[in-house]
This record gives structure tokens, C-alpha cells and sequence, in this order.
């Protein structure tokens, strides 16, 4: 074959460093950070983005990205997000962030950064475990998962009940898009990447926070092979966190999430003041 | 230069914005709260952000966020509230990132009271946060010195990549004074930082802002270089004011509201004949060993005086270093100790004083 | 007027406590004196209790916090019970006496009773008493000169009230003359 013949048919993003991971073999988190490097590439916003790094084992992710990256403290990233897009408003500014980050000591900054409608694009990794400090319960561990602290199943009786955060985040005014997606068949990965573009199209037409929630595996601290952990994901995640959009202003006929708020608020004078 | 009348907090707010600080992040809590309320007025009037946080743990890492995206910025709160941004602050020593953080502070522990107090000491120049860091105190006692270094701490925590502390009280918070406003910088004129997470364009590798090295040694190194760093402020930036000290017999030591009672102490005592005199840090950290060492000579005794029960008093001892006796009075919880108070204990000590200079001429 | 001034002045939140003291001390600033302006804060200065320590200096000011007064303005009865005895021998005690029905008398402080709620209301100023007492402490004290003090007021009235400069100035000529 001559090399003029030769055609590139898969290569490594550009926004994803020449570097080796620390991710666990079979885990999705590889999936999804190629998934943003090539929303960045496709973009062309490589140059402008500034990605927030969570604690949890995306930890290293600013190690990952080409991007400008900052690292937050466990649970910040929306707050370090939010201040970074407030001062540089034409950049593009996204969280990347896991379960225990987002869900559980970070859900204060998720909730507010959302409310507030900051034009962020947030990326949630949902596997339903801790995996970096080695498989403890998170926020989003379903009724009965045995983790290392909850070794009996989680007894909702006194851990409580999961989290589902794209269904309690739809309620906000602030809030553009969030779609629910999973990347465990080719078919899946490419819906995930829809989304996640979709995510951070959102945030160039400045139309509001936009959260895509990735349905994902834990292999190692799950206990199972990628496969089987795929099958768990299918049987029990899926029918607790079900797939799809959970809120799109731009489908429900809206410009951005302001204007959807405002439609929601009709009926309120003080909220309808300067709209004129 | 004309000069207002204004709050304490107020003249921090506006000497912020003066010296080029365009985000304003915070929490609303007594008795800081006109400083926040000032920059929700003033800073859309500049083009600036003033956002209210959901929290504290909010507000700091916010600041953590404008930081290292470039910008000067700047946090305020008062006693509890610091202590929730003792994250934050550790974060940003961590990562090398520059911002200024006011504490207005009020008694404690817990919820305390919301009257003066100074009772943050200890928080403010020995454990902000977690781990081995500094951050640089500041401790005005005037309006016009918060003024002056509200404007100033953006210039010392941009050079040395450090937080920077100021530590005021409700009474500094709250009192007006005349004040002689600094000159307006413009954002646009500050020295540039190379460092900072702006998008690299393509013309840069990226840049990283972080605080975590999981490899032992790598951290080690970081954290002796940033101590040399510290070093260097130690040689640079110890500020205090000496007040009728150079031939005091009893020199008090006094830093922020409880100074100025020490200083009408001072006054009551040399008039009654007592050589007292008053060496007032103005820099927590660095301590001003260096205006401490200088009175050595002749006092004879030393008394701090401090709105807590006794934390500056230790690094006063750790100057002295059991050279001379180290007294201390103080009043917490809110309570502003008196003059006549202070006066009290110069008086004892110079009786004490007498007593001895009689018993070694018998 | 050279001497130290340490004025507390006492009253009910609502009574322009703050307010009169804040106009004292810029009249203060613009004789370019030593001037500070403590309030107390907190709760209880929504409906409750507020006071306010001024002082006016030629030397630096130590406390801002007056604890030993040379001039009490007092505006209510739990103000004057509270503070009266607080006052330096040879001080000035300036009460709203329409507010203060006990006033205890001291024979070492000079105490000027003046019914400022009430000639401000006879007189339509509203809630001017502040100003007439402020009026009745600029006549006792002299603290600075007229056009200083008319300057002071100038600068605490904010622009959207200007029009309330007028009615303060007559309600401390009233003070002045009550």
C-alpha cells in the first residue's frame, strides 16, 4: 500500500493528552473522557476550554485533558466552574464530576450552580459506587448494592433512598438540558456522544446549564468482568436511572433556560418585571 | 487628598475594587455584611461580579475558581464563616493561587456572639486549613489602614502566589473614621499571569491549577520551595508600628481594635510618669519579630493585650524567648476591654517593677 | 471647640441615633479633626436599643468605644437610666425630656432637658427630634462652626433626600433656641 493510499480512520483526540490513565482496565470513565476530547476537537474549543477536574477517580483528569484544566476540592467543581465562566464568559467551561462529587458532598454547589443557570456544561459519571477510595457506598448506590460500607446491601430503612439527580435538577428554572445516557454498546457510546456535544453546544449558545448524566460501571469495585458489569448496569441501574432527556428548554420551544423560566413564571408580576 | 467618612467595611470594599479586584464572592453573616452589601451595589457599577454564594465552602472555592482563571478576587465573612473556607484557603495555598479574604471577626467558639472579638488568631496565622501552609495576616487598626492595605494585599498575594488575610473586628467593621481613598487601577493594567487557566488558544501548553501530588516526594518538594517562598515574606513584608517604645519600660503588645486601647492605655500611663509604649504588629504573619526585637533593650516587661484569651501572646513569648516576663490581659466573647482596664495592669506591673528596684537597692 | 468630645449618643432604633451622631463626625471631618463613629449593631438595632459613640479629637483617636462620655444624648427613658451615670464629672447630658420623664438630676454634670420629639412634631418635622437635641448640643458645645455643620449635614443627607436639609437645619435651630 503506497502512502498515499493511507487515510486516518481513528486517531487520539488532539484535547486528550499522549498520556497513559489511571483508570482500571474495562472502566467507562476512559469512554467518556475521549468522548469530551472530541466534542473539544469537533468544536474547535480546545484553546478556549477550561475543564474543573472533581476528586473521585476522574482525580487526575487535568493530567488527561489538553485544555487549561483546574483541579477543585471534593465537590466544588460547580462553584470553581461558576467563577471561572463569570470571568471569562466567552470561554467554554465544563465539570467533570462523579457520584460522591456531584450527589453527595458537592450537591449543594450542583444544586445552586444549576439554579443560578450558570452557562456550564457539567459531565456526571453515575456508577453507583466510591471507586477511588475502594468501593464504599455513594449517593446513587441502589436499595440492597453491597459495598464495603454498606456490606449488608444498602438498607434503605437507615441509608436512605439514591439520588436520582437528572429528575430532582429538572425542576430548576436555571437548567437548559439534561439527558441521561450510558455508554455500554457502540450504539449507546455514539447517544452519549450526541449529548455531550449537545452539552456543550448548549454553552456556545449560551442557553443555560446543561448536565449529561453517564450511567456507568465500577469493574473493580463492582467485583465483575466489564461484561458482567455491563449486565449489571443494564438490569439494575438502568430500570432505577432510565435513559433519555430529562429536560430540553430548546425542544420545549424555548430560546434559553431564562426564557422558559419566565414562561413558567407568567403568572408571578415581580418575576415578569424587565422583560419588556 | 479629600477624604470620607465611611465603615471599615465599606473602606475594605471600595479599596478592593480600587485596586483592581473585580470579583466579589460571599456569604451574608454580622458584622461583615455591609462589605458585601457595598460590592452588590458598587461592583456592577465597574463591570464587576459581585455573586452570592449558596455557602461559604461555596463562596471560597469560587474564589479558588476566579483565581485561577486570573482574575483578583476577593471573599469576606466573619468568624464561622471562615472556618468554613478553611477548605478553600488550604486549596488555594496548595495551588499557589493569589486572593484576599477578609475576616470581620466576632466571638466564638461555635455561633458565639456578633461583637468584637480577635479570638481567630490562631486560625488566621497557624491553621487556616489543613496541611503545611501560611497565609500572610494583615491586622489594620484604623479605617484608613484597611483602606490602605485592602489595597495593597492584592499586590502581595500576586506576588508571592499566596492568600492573603485581613483580619479585622466587628468594632473596625462597623466604626467610621476619615479615609483618604487609594488611586483606581484598572483590571486591564495589572501585570499580566502567565500561569493562569484563561484557554491556552493554542499557543501554550495547558495550564494546570492544582493541589494534588500523589507522589511523596514530589509534594515534599513543592511544600519546602513554597516555604522558602515563605521565607522570603518573613524577610520582606513584617510591618508593625512602634508607639513611644523605644525607651518604655513596659511595652504592650496590642494588634487591630484591642491597639487602640492599648494605645490610650499608653497615653493615661505616661501621663501618670509610667514609660510605657506600644509595639503594634500589623502583620500577624509574619510576625514582626523583627519591631519586637528592637524594644528588647530596654524593656523591662511586656504585656499583650488582645481581644481573646491569649493566642498572639505565644508568638510574643517565642520573640522574648524568656528574656523578660510576658504578660497578658485580655476580654473575649465581645467584650472590648477599657482603658482604664489596660491602665490597671500597667499600673501593677510598674508597681511590681518598683518593688523589685527597691528590694535590690536595700 | 478644642477639647476631646466623647459623645454617646442613645436612644431607640428609628430615633436617628446613628444619623446624628454620623453628622457630627463629618462635621468633625471637615474641620479636619480626628473623628470616629462606632454604633452598636446587631438584633437590637431593629426595634430595639441603638447607640452610638462619637469622638472628636485633635490627637489620635485610641477606643472608638465611649465608655466614659463628656456629652450623653439621650433620647428615652432606658437610655438616660442606663448611661446617666456614665457621664465624666463636669459633662454635658443633652434629654429629650417629651421621651425621658424620670430625669434624674447629678449635681456634677450640667443636664439640658429639651422636649425635642415634641417641638418637632408642633413645629411638622416628623421625626426631627434628633436634630433639635443635636441642635441644643451644638449651642451647649460649639463642637465646630456653623457652615461646618451645615456642610456635615450636607454630606450625610443622601442625594434622592436633599430635600430634607432644609427641614433638618430649622429643626436644629429650634434645638439651638429651645
Amino acid at each position: 500500500m503506497s502512502e498515499s493510499e493511507s487515510k486516518v480512520v481513528f486517531q487520539r483526540p488532539h484535547a486528550l493528552l499522549p498520556v497513559v490513565t489511571n483508570y482500571c482496565p474495562g472502566c467507562t470513565h476512559g469512554i467518556v473522557n475521549r468522548l469530551v476530547a472530541e466534542t473539544l476537537d469537533e468544536l474547535d474549543v480546545e484553546g478556549s476550554a477550561v475543564g474543573v477536574a472533581p476528586v473521585g477517580c476522574s482525580v487526575m483528569a487535568y493530567d488527561f485533558f489538553g485544555c487549561d484544566m483546574i483541579e477543585a476540592a471534593h465537590g466544588r467543581a460547580p462553584a470553581v466552574a461558576t467563577a471561572v465562566k463569570r470571568v471569562h464568559p466567552d470561554n467554554v467551561v465544563f465539570a467533570y464530576q462523579g457520584d460522591g462529587d456531584l450527589a453527595s458532598i458537592g450537591m449543594a454547589e450542583t444544586v445552586h450552580a444549576a439554579t443560578r443557570g450558570e452557562n456550564i456544561t457539567v459531565i456526571f459519571i453515575n456508577n453507583a459506587i466510591y471507586g477511588m477510595t475502594g468501593g464504599q457506598m455513594a449517593p446513587t448506590s441502589l436499595p440492597n448494592q453491597v459495598t464495603q460500607t454498606s456490606p449488608y446491601g444498602r438498607d434503605v430503612a437507615t441509608a436512605g433512598f439514591p439520588v436520582r439527580v437528572c429528575e430532582l435538577l429538572s425542576s430548576l428554572d436555571g437548567v437548559a438540558y439534561l439527558e441521561r445516557v450510558t455508554v455500554d454498546s457502540p450504539k449507546n457510546v455514539r447517544k452519549a456522544k450526541k449529548a455531550i456535544k449537545r452539552a456543550f453546544q448548549n454553552q456556545i449558545d449560551k442557553k443555560g446549564y446543561s448536565l449529561v448524566e453517564v450511567v456507568a460501571t465500577c469493574p473493580t469495585n463492582w467485583g465483575m468482568t466489564p461484561q458482567e458489569a455491563f449486565e449489571w448496569m443494564r438490569e439494575n441501574m438502568l430500570p432505577y436511572y432510565p435513559l433519555g432527556v430529562y429536560k430540553d428548554v430548546e425542544a420545549d420551544g424555548f430560546a434559553n433556560a431564562a426564557e422558559a423560566a419566565a414562561a413558567r413564571a407568567a403568572a408571578c408580576p415581580i418575576a415578569q418585571k424587565g422583560r419588556e | 487628598m479629600e477624604k470620607v467618612l465611611m465603615k471599615g467595611n465599606e473602606a475594605l470594599a471600595e479599596s478592593a475594587m480600587r485596586a483592581g479586584c473585580r470579583f466579589f464572592f460571599g456569604y451574608p453573616i454580622t458584622p461583615q455584611t455591609e462589605l458585601a452589601a457595598y460590592m452588590s451595589k458598587n461592583m456592577p457599577k465597574v463591570g464587576g461580579t459581585y455573586l452570592q454564594a449558596e455557602s461559604e465552602v461555596a463562596a471560597i472555592n469560587m474564589v479558588y475558581g476566579a483565581s485561577a482563571a486570573g482574575a483578583r478576587v476577593m471573599t469576606s465573612s466573619s468568624s464561622p464563616g471562615i472556618s468554613l473556607k478553611g477548605e478553600g484557603i488550604s486549596y488555594m495555598a496548595g495551588a499557589d493561587l493569589p486572593g484576599v479574604i477578609i475576616n470581620v471577626q466576632r466571638g466564638g467558639p461555635g455561633l458565639g456572639g456578633i461583637q468584637p472579638s480577635q479570638s481567630d488568631y490562631f486560625q488566621a496565622t497557624k491553621a487556616t486549613g489543613h496541611g503545611d501552609f501560611q497565609v500572610v495576616v494583615y491586622a489594620p487598626s484604623t479605617v484608613q489602614e484597611m483602606a490602605d492595605i485592602a489595597y495593597e494585599a492584592f499586590d502581595v498575594a500576586d506576588k508571592y502566589r499566596t492568600p492573603v488575610m485581613i483580619l479585622a473586628d466587628g468594632m473596625l467593621g462597623q466604626m467610621m473614621e476619615p479615609v483618604a481613598l487609594p488611586q483606581p487601577k484598572d483590571p486591564a493594567d495589572l501585570p499580566e499571569k502567565p500561569w493562569a487557566c484563561t484557554g491556552h488558544g493554542g499557543k501554550r501548553p495547558h495550564n494546570v491549577a492544582n493541589s494534588l501530588y500523589l507522589t511523596a516526594d514530589a509534594l515534599e518538594k513543592l511544600n519546602v520551595e513554597r516555604f522558602q517562598r515563605y521565607e522570603a515574606i518573613k524577610a520582606a513584608e513584617q510591618r508593625a508600628e512602634s508607639y513611644l517604645a523605644d525607651d518604655a519600660d513596659i511595652v504592650l503588645v496590642a494588634f487591630g481594635a484591642s491597639a487602640r486601647v492599648a494605645r490610650s492605655a499608653v497615653n493615661a500611663a505616661r501621663a501618670e510618669g509610667i514609660k510605657a509604649g506600644l509595639v503594634r504588629p500589623i502583620t500577624l504573619w509574619p510576625f514582626p519579630e523583627k519591631a519586637l526585637e528592637a524594644t528588647i533593650a530596654s524593656a523591662k516587661e511586656y504585656l499583650v493585650v488582645e481581644m481573646n484569651m491569649g493566642q498572639m501572646v505565644e508568638d510574643v513569648r517565642l520573640c522574648i524567648e524568656g528574656r523578660r516576663p510576658v504578660e497578658f490581659y485580655g476580654r473575649c466573647g465581645g467584650v472590648i476591654p477599657t482603658p482604664a482596664e489596660v491602665l490597671e495592669q500597667i499600673r501593677a506591673i510598674q508597681g511590681r517593677l518598683n518593688d523589685a528596684q527597691e528590694k535590690e537597692g536595700e | 471647640m478644642e477639647r476631646e468630645l466623647q459623645i454617646l449618643l442613645a436612644g431607640f432604633g428609628g430615633q436617628g441615633v446613628l444619623f446624628a451622631g454620623k453628622c457630627i463626625a463629618y462635621a468633625g471631618l471637615m474641620d479636619g479633626r480626628e473623628v470616629s463613629w462606632l454604633p452598636s449593631y446587631g438584633p437590637e438595632m431593629r426595634g430595639g436599643t441603638a447607640n452610638c459613640s462619637v469622638t472628636l479629637s485633635d490627637a489620635p483617636i485610641g477606643s472608638p468605644l465611649v465608655t466614659a462620655p463628656n456629652v450623653l444624648v439621650a433620647l428615652n427613658q432606658p437610655s438616660y437610666d442606663k448611661f446617666v451615670d456614665e457621664v465624666v464629672p463636669g459633662g454635658v447630658i443633652i434629654a429629650d425630656t417629651s421621651m425621658i420623664a424620670d430625669l434624674r438630676l447629678r449635681d456634677d454634670v450640667e443636664c439640658f432637658g429639651v422636649p425635642a420629639t415634641q417641638i418637632a412634631e408642633d413645629n411638622g418635622l416628623g421625626k426631627g427630634g434628633n436634630m433639635v437635641l443635636l441642635g441644643k448640643l451644638y449651642e451647649v458645645t460649639k463642637f465646630c462652626d456653623w457652615d461646618t455643620l451645615v456642610e456635615g449635614l450636607r454630606h450625610c443627607i443622601p442625594a434622592s433626600k436633599a430635600h430634607l436639609l432644609d427641614n433638618n437645619i430649622k429643626a436644629i435651630k429650634l434645638g439651638m433656641e429651645a
